[in-house]
């Protein structure tokens, strides 16, 4: 870490639970992040600013102007263009030393294992099942910590699932045959409360990056905006998951 | 002694309150409470239950005392 790092920073390395290890291991530190939208602007323009050294974010959708009011990663002027290319432009402006790769094509199954595998952390803001599905197979299959998140009307959800201490995962919370899609253009939603999960992805995956997921194990947190209320629902792992039961606990030393 | 039933979210707009107290008598599941407070509407799909801020199922046990918890799912983003 050279001065501008250290001086950049230092609000950060100032806190007991990071430090300049803790900062270290953020600017050493690669993130995968699925869906540029409105999980996916504040939690990648997060994770950059607070000087994650790698962001692969990955999107195939293009910008339209209904995705403005939400989606803070992109502006007026980037309307038409595709959305992991507008964002990879606004991190780049927020920190330019952090390093953007932007995938604007549709990831095939091959691709988004290889991608999973290289991440150090990736953050599920994808909008749809089959997604979340695709991708919480792939985590645990590589043992790669995910932090998943959803938000729609005035509601949200987050929980982040380690495969290596022997959590449960996203599919022990939902049956991997669920049906009855919704989304923010049926249902609506009320721009901030992405925001604030969207934030909340960073904030975990920063948690997981710096070694501090006492708190995040076997737990689904979900807010509803309009009771001001955050609920913690404490979720042990499906001994009949299909994609996590039978699989044991990695711990360093054993 | 009773069963207290909190709903969150959507469920909350949608039922116009917050949770009900139901008599523990006759109650044995998550499905019995919700069939007790609202009468033939049935459950949303794919809702998630919680008991005592455990992750539960609706045919999961309940006893007197317990608080049980509906939310709706979320998948959007
Ligand atoms: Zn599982």
């Amino acid at each position: 870490m050279d001065q501008h790092d250290a001086n950049r920073y230092s609000r950060q390395i100032r806190l007991p639970s990071v430090g300049e290890h803790g900062q270290q291991s953020l600017l050493d530190a690669r993130c995968l992040i699925i869906g540029m939208g409105g999980l996916g602007s504040p939690a990648a323009m997060y994770l950059a600013a607070a000087g994650v050294g790698q962001l692969v974010i990955s999107d195939f959708d293009r910008v339209e102007d209904s995705n403005l009011q939400r989606q803070i990663a992109h502006r007026s002027v980037d309307i038409g263009e595709p959305k992991a290319i507008s964002a990879k432009r606004t991190l780049e402006a927020l920190n330019p030393r952090c390093r953007i790769t932007a995938i604007d094509w549709q990831l095939d199954d091959e691709e988004l294992a290889d991608q999973v595998a290289k991440a150090d952390v990736v953050l599920d803001c994808s909008d749809n099942f089959a997604t979340r599905f695709a991708l919480n197979r792939q985590a645990f299959q590589s043992g790669t910590p995910l932090v998943s998140g959803a938000a729609i009307r005035t509601e949200g959800q987050i929980a982040t699932f380690l495969p290596q201490d022997g959590g449960p995962c996203y599919q022990c919370i939902y049956p991997g045959d669920l049906e009855g899609e919704e989304s923010c253009a049926l249902e609506g939603v009320l721009a901030p409360v992405v925001g604030v999960m969207g934030s909340m992805q960073a904030l975990q995956a920063l948690l997981v990056l710096l070694g501090r997921t006492a708190g995040l194990a076997g737990r689904l947190l979900l807010f509803d905006a309009l009771a001001m209320e955050w609920q913690s629902v404490r979720v042990p792992r499906d001994e009949a998951c299909p994609v996590c039961a039978g699989r044991k606990a990695v711990h360093d030393g054993d | 002694m009773s069963i207290s039933v909190r709903y969150f979210a959507r469920l909350r707009e949608q039922l116009g309150r917050s949770g009900d107290e139901l008599d523990a008598e006759g109650i044995r599941t998550p499905a019995d409470a919700w069939a007790r407070a609202n009468g033939g509407d049935t459950l949303p799909a794919n809702t998630l239950v919680a008991v005592n801020q455990d992750y539960a199922s609706l045919d999961s046990t309940v006893r007197d005392g317990d608080e049980i918890a509906f939310f709706p799912p979320v998948t959007g983003g």
